[in-house]
């Protein structure tokens, strides 16, 4: 693999003045270039911030948002709140688990399109069930809407 | 970029001026942008409506400052209405119509009859049995409820520091600064009775004088926990998108009365457009000599910062959350020191939720005894509760300490929906409990739920209705926890996992007549031996099924039922004596488990029975039952 160019990871490290308290802050923008946290990049930031990889790696294993995995074009969340879980949203899941081929062990569409997550709560209770395709919610949720959200999401593919 | 003010007498001017510039702004559209309403569309409905207006030549306003004098209409978005469930939400005054369930495809029609002719459109006002209401004060919904830290939230533009100058904000935060002492801030506080709206109750003026008296330390640190984390919990979220600038005005106001100059505020990720306008507001009110460096000439100074959650639940909690600030994995350490003591950076930090900081500039404004005149003696006040679940209106309330539970489900939810039996309430989330029948008349504050086994959290309220096992809630919440456990302590990380497995297997048909007398042991050991909030209260949903629908859970081990048909591998399917013999069922069985002659009552073999459920959903009379 070519050894990749580090300038937007750069701006992102100066921007937070390399400072170690900010690596939560750090990760976060640096996912939002990647929608992951590829391993030559974080041995990157632990060079300029100082901060050891294992430490980094302690980091971004603790918290849910961080994925060392890469991430679909589309990443799916399943609320599996409680409101949510009484309005059935387990049905949900499974279809989309269905549709997508998605699971437990696979995490990434093999077309690279769709990431499925389950979440524990995205606080649109009252929306419930819901469904998050990247930023935005999509509410009550039922099997046949997630069926025809895939649908849609894969027509603007072309 | 907004003039910076550099005295009380601008800060008085400028918000003279915009109050009038509210006052002159006969008719208002606010249009709901708080999560819900935007993912049903009504960003869309805001651009139609501007388009329209525009397109008709009609003089509307986006911002106060555009103001010129004369009578324009102004055009807002708002935060939560906290109708959720009728969304998306327009807001219309001066005569305080909501309409509900809009669509771009309304928007023809309400500039033309409303804007212009001052009509009221029927079609998309709300309707319930009684009829027609056209005012959200009369909504049932909105009828039993006291806004107090929500009154402005989806009534004021909540991306403009302007609106909220134009309805008194910042004017208990001026009050602080130039006519009360630190000590008399935080005595009006612990005055008022307020306690700590995350969960736990603690009396928030106390801590603040606890802060306070660290004279001796020149740096402290104010913190407000927008970590919201409970499934079924969405209040903070709307305060912070609805009407930001209150919960901002409480933190400067709580680092004013306890010497601390620096503020974060922490989010979850969750939470996209709290923090978008979270950050809106800081920015406006530094712009303004808000915040930042010697705030209105006063001499004082107070810096925000925002730090957005990873998705920990255990972040929650008060060290766990100071951890993370500092850029470590969010564990909880153990007590004392406390943070008061020792917090964030090892400084003596307040820490508050974000309905705690919200409730602080009208208690400043108007008294210890104006906030007392609501709620209990021990509970003063008004809470907001998230109300959700199989509950006809879905959405966000606020009512005064005290108030039933039955009020809440029944008058303010309009009851259960599809006509279904009441069965339970899980309130506070997978710390919390459940309230059942006998509780519905219990009045809801942070004493008399305690003594119960439940708590009021952070005021989430999910509805059960009759078809909710209660086994199953049990083990999701059990589940919620393993996930969440930080892993730090045993108890907590072993123990849950040990809970999660025996309710595990219960659900699954597995389970044994002594699970029952174990979970209750491990729930103790849990209970008492965890290092934090979230261990020691992990057991409770287990605890309060176990109390109260131990029979459940008898059905599930001995029988293996489960009479709610929620839990799959348990799940049977019976044809009642509705059938009308018409065969469809048998011929939509894939695995041919159904007989029966035409015209007579079909039966399920249950040995064969793949539980599907194809036989029920295709059933054209109902006739088919699962449990």
């Amino acid at each position: 693999m070519e050894p990749r160019d580090f300038k937007a990871v750069d701006e992102i490290l100066e921007q937070y003045n390399c400072d170690k308290q900010q690596i939560i802050a750090i990760l976060q923008d640096v996912q939002d270039i990647y929608r992951y946290l590829p391993q030559d990049v974080l041995a990157h930031v632990s060079e300029k911030t100082g901060m050891s990889e294992s430490e980094i790696y302690g980091v971004a294993t603790f918290y849910g948002n961080f994925s060392l995995d890469a991430k679909g074009k589309y990443v799916l969340k399943v609320c599996r709140g409680t409101a949510c879980h009484v309005r059935k949203s387990a049905d949900v899941l499974a279809k989309l688990q269905e549709i997508t081929g998605l699971n437990d062990k696979k995490s990434l569409s093999d077309d690279g399109l769709f990431s499925l997550e389950i979440v524990s709560c995205l606080g649109a209770c009252g929306l419930s069930p819901v469904v998050m395709v990247n930023d935005t919610v999509h509410a009550a949720m039922t099997p046949d809407k997630a069926k025809d959200l895939i649908a849609d999401l894969r027509a603007g593919e072309g | 970029m907004r003039e910076k003010l550099h005295s009380l007498e601008e800060f008085q001017a400028l918000q003279a001026q915009y109050k009038a510039a509210r006052e002159a702004e006969k008719r208002k559209v606010l249009v709901c942008c708080g999560t819900g309403c935007v993912a049903g569309g009504n960003l869309n409905v805001y651009q139609a409506l501007k388009n329209k207006m525009a397109e008709l030549g009609i003089d509307c306003e986006v911002s106060l400052s555009d103001n010129h004098g004369g009578e324009a209409v102004g055009l807002k978005k708002s935060g939560c209405h906290g109708f959720c469930e009728r969304g998306p939400l327009v807001r219309i005054e001066p005569e305080g119509w909501l309409y509900t369930r809009c669509t771009v495809e309304d928007v023809d029609e309400i500039v033309q009859k409303t804007i212009l002719e001052g009509e009221f459109i029927e079609r998309l006002g709300y309707h319930n049995e009684d009829g027609l209401c056209k005012r959200q004060e009369d909504i049932p919904f909105y009828k039993k409820q006291t806004r107090r830290v929500l009154e402005h939230c989806g009534h004021i533009d909540s991306e403009s520091i302007e609106e909220y100058l134009s309805i008194g904000g910042y004017e208990a935060l001026a009050k602080c600064l130039f006519e009360m002492s630190g000590d008399e801030v935080i005595k009006e506080v612990s005055d008022s009775g307020l306690r700590g709206r995350g969960g736990a109750g603690f009396p928030t003026g106390k801590k603040w004088a606890q802060v306070a008296a660290h004279t001796e330390e020149p740096v402290k640190y104010i913190v407000c926990n927008g970590d919201e984390g409970d499934p079924g919990a969405f209040m903070d979220r709307s305060c912070m998108e609805g009407d930001p600038h209150k919960v901002l005005e409480g933190m400067i106001i709580a680092g004013v009365a306890t010497g601390s100059t620096e503020g974060y505020l922490y989010v979850r990720a969750e939470y996209p457009l709290a923090v978008r306008r979270m950050r809106m507001a800081m920015q406006q009110a530094e712009e303004m000599g808000i915040l930042g460096d010697n705030i209105l000439g006063s001499g004082k100074s107070f810096h925000m910062h925002i730090n957005r959650g990873a998705g920990a639940f255990v972040c929650g909690e008060g060290s766990a959350m100071t951890a993370s600030i500092e850029g470590h994995r969010g564990m909880p350490r153990t007590k004392p020191p406390r943070s008061v003591d020792k917090g964030l950076f090892g400084k003596p930090t307040c820490l508050n939720n974000v309905e705690t900081f919200a409730s602080v500039p009208d208690i400043i404004k108007k008294g210890a005894g104006w906030f007392r005149s609501l709620g209990t003696e021990t509970s003063p006040g008004t809470k907001a509760f998230a109300l959700t679940g199989n509950v006809m209106n879905t959405g966000l309330i606020e009512v005064p300490m005290g108030t039933t539970m039955r009020e809440v489900v029944y008058d303010i939810g309009g009851g259960i929906k599809n006509h279904k039996e009441f069965k339970a309430v899980q309130i506070g989330g997978p710390s919390g409990g459940c309230l059942t029948k006998e509780h519905l008349d219990l009045p809801m504050d942070f004493d008399s739920l305690k003594k119960v086994g439940a708590i009021i959290g952070s005021g989430g309220l999910v509805v059960m209705d009759e078809d909710s096992c209660m086994v199953n809630i049990a083990q999701f919440f059990m589940n919620f926890i393993c996930e969440e456990s930080c892993g730090k302590c045993t108890p907590c990380r072993e123990g849950t996992t040990r809970m999660n497995e025996i309710l595990t297997r219960i659900t699954q048909g597995n389970g044994r007549m002594s699970d029952i007398a174990d979970l209750k042991r491990l729930a103790k050991m849990i209970q008492t031996s965890s290092l934090c909030g979230l261990g020691k209260t992990a057991p409770n949903p287990v605890l309060s099924t176990l109390q109260n629908f131990e029979d459940e859970y008898i059905e599930h081990i001995r029988d293996k039922r489960c009479r709610c048909g929620t839990c799959k591998d348990l799940a049977r399917f019976v044809i009642t004596d509705k059938c009308i013999g018409c065969t469809k069922c048998a011929r939509n069985c894939p695995v041919g488990a159904i007989s029966g002659s035409p015209r007579h009552k079909h039966e399920i073999d249950t040995t064969k029975c793949i539980k599907c459920g194809a036989c029920k959903s295709g059933c054209p009379v109902g006739a088919i039952k699962e449990g």
